[in-house]
């Protein structure tokens, strides 16, 4: 009987054991932050540098910057102006990144012809970047929105069609076997079978591409637009508003942070049937 | 006889270069198979076993001579030869019944008989309780049992099987060896067998064909005459396994039952 016994799924019993195990791996991620917190607090208190204010004037400021009320000045209470116009970007050159680059990416693994037609060129182009597009960017879609936007589509581009294109030559070939011979043949494959099976590598390369097109956001956002965190912190530059520019690198990480986890559950979900993803 | 068999081998040849090498898989097969025959293939490795399967399956083309399937040559794969594999050849994403699912989908059948298909056939394998369940959460012989499933929900008339049953534990062998057998006696199917263990092959054909390697070819065919349901601890039984022992130029005595 033994071939009766089901390896998976065991319903998910919450044991004492598990909150506290929660709560320990919580309490060990916080030491470090709080020990750089201490340190820079008492850098600042030791007068090791006048340019760099206070963990607690940057709280302060903090609060200024998302509800106002203390400062009163240009950046009171925009914080979610700021935020809305770079996550618009970021989402926006993703999610463009992503339409490209995934179809893109299933035809170079799948099409010789096209993969001897682009992958030489998209390999050469690979290795510049972004940083040096930027002045390109700014005569090609003027400042602005347009050269931000497009940064941040170049910056999430290639990982996500890396990715794409892995997984899709990765696909075992057992499986187009069995495909063909269920009556499953040509391109039907592509989307029952080579979309399907690629799915794990796609998302890694969407988690890949999310996460730099937040990187890229500070760059694309020199581009001259008014709003966004990047444009945020190069106005703090120029400024010499070192609280200003603290401020936003917090937001960009937690903004980050918290977009990651979210595309993280949706590839978990996503991926419930693949052993290395589910749970 | 005037009627057309099922499968026709006529001096199938198959040759692969590898490396600058040229290999002869197969050379000069010959074998015919009436419908619903029970045949199995042995040999040891390298006797082309495999690649005569995987020429009826469509997956391979051959070098020379022809394969005909109700006298029409056969040309890539299709669902009329459902192929059962070793390592399943599951799809991972989906369910059990998805899998059972997927090649009358394909086809397009109609949504309600592809339900009622896959129902059908997951209560055949006793799967009724894992219909929702992803392969990579079954054990071998669950997953075999799917594989075998998703080709008959398919409507197949032949069944090639490249030893299925191989990476399975001893007990789920013999057990998934009689729900074949079970299945097979119910349905009149044509099972071509590959295998490389003398006692399976005599428990479950009705000819044996042994293959030789170096080139490989088909060496000879014994018609196993045992009564069914066979026992492989009688001494008729043991009478063929000698026999087959020595044709496969075993240097082990046959293993005692």
């Amino acid at each position: 009987m033994s071939d009766l016994t089901l390896t998976a799924p065991i319903p998910t019993v919450r044991r004492p054991s598990a909150a506290l195990g929660r709560l320990r791996q919580f309490g060990l991620a916080l030491i470090v932050p709080a020990l750089l917190l201490l340190g820079w607090h008492l850098a600042v208190k030791a007068g090791m540098s006048r340019l760099i204010p206070s963990p607690y004037a940057v709280a302060e400021y903090m609060v200024d910057f998302a509800w106002g009320g203390i400062w009163d000045d240009a950046f009171s209470a925009t914080l979610h102006q700021h935020l809305l116009a770079s996550a618009s970007r970021v989402y926006g050159g993703f999610i463009l990144a992503a339409l490209v680059a995934v179809p893109l990416g299933i035809m170079i693994g799948r099409v010789p012809l096209v993969r001897d037609l682009l992958d030489p060129f998209l390999q050469l182009m690979r290795p510049i970047p972004v940083t040096a597009w930027l002045p390109l960017s700014m005569i090609l879609f003027g400042l602005g929105a347009t050269s931000a936007f497009f940064l941040v589509f170049l910056g999430a581009f290639y990982p996500i069609l890396l990715n794409t294109i892995f997984g899709v030559r990765g696909v075992e070939p057992r499986l187009f076997e069995a495909a063909s011979m269920l009556g499953c043949r040509g391109n039907a494959q592509t989307f029952k079978v080579v979309l399907p099976a690629a799915m794990p590598s796609i998302f890694t390369g969407l988690r890949l591409g999310l996460g730099l097109a937040w990187f890229v956001i500070v760059v694309g956002e020199m581009t001259g637009v008014p709003q966004g965190l990047g444009a945020v912190i190069m106005d703090g530059r120029t400024l010499s508003r070192t609280e200003l520019v603290i401020c936003g690198m917090i937001v960009i990480g937690i903004a980050g942070y918290l977009s990651d986890r979210v595309i993280l559950a949706l590839m978990q979900r996503a991926l419930r049937w693949s052993p290395q993803h589910h749970g | 006889m005037a009627e057309i068999p099922i499968l026709e081998i006529k001096s199938v040849s198959k040759r692969f270069t590898l490396q600058g090498q040229v290999i002869d898989a197969l050379r000069d097969a010959n074998l015919t198979v009436a419908k619903g025959e029970f045949i199995c293939l042995i040999g040891a490795s390298g006797c082309g076993k495999s690649t005569l399967l995987r020429i009826v399956a469509g997956f391979e083309g051959v070098t020379s001579g022809e394969a005909l399937m109700w006298g029409k040559p056969i040309e890539g794969p299709a669902p009329d030869r459902g192929m059962v594999f070793q390592d399943y050849g599951l799809f991972p994403w989906l369910t059990v019944k998805d899998n059972i699912a997927f090649g009358p989908k394909s086809r397009g059948r109609p949504a309600g008989e592809v339900s009622a298909t896959v129902d059908r056939f997951v209560d055949m394998i006793g799967l009724g309780k894992f219909a929702n369940v992803w392969p990579h959460q079954l054990s071998g012989g669950m997953k075999q049992r799917v594989a075998i499933a998703r080709v008959l929900a398919n409507d197949a008339e032949m069944v090639l099987m490249d030893e299925p049953f191989g990476a399975l534990d001893a007990m789920t062998r013999e057990r998934l060896q009689d729900e074949l057998l079970d299945i097979w006696q119910r349905t009149g199917l044509t099972v071509l067998f590959v295998t490389h263990s003398i006692e399976e092959a005599i428990f479950l054909a009705d000819r044996v064909v042994v293959m030789e390697p170096g080139p490989g070819r088909i060496a000879s065919e014994v018609r196993i005459e045992l009564p069914r349901p066979r026992d492989v601890s009688s001494p008729e039984f043991n009478d063929v396994r000698r026999m087959l022992g020595a044709r496969l130029h075993s240097h082990h005595a046959p293993k005692a039952a």
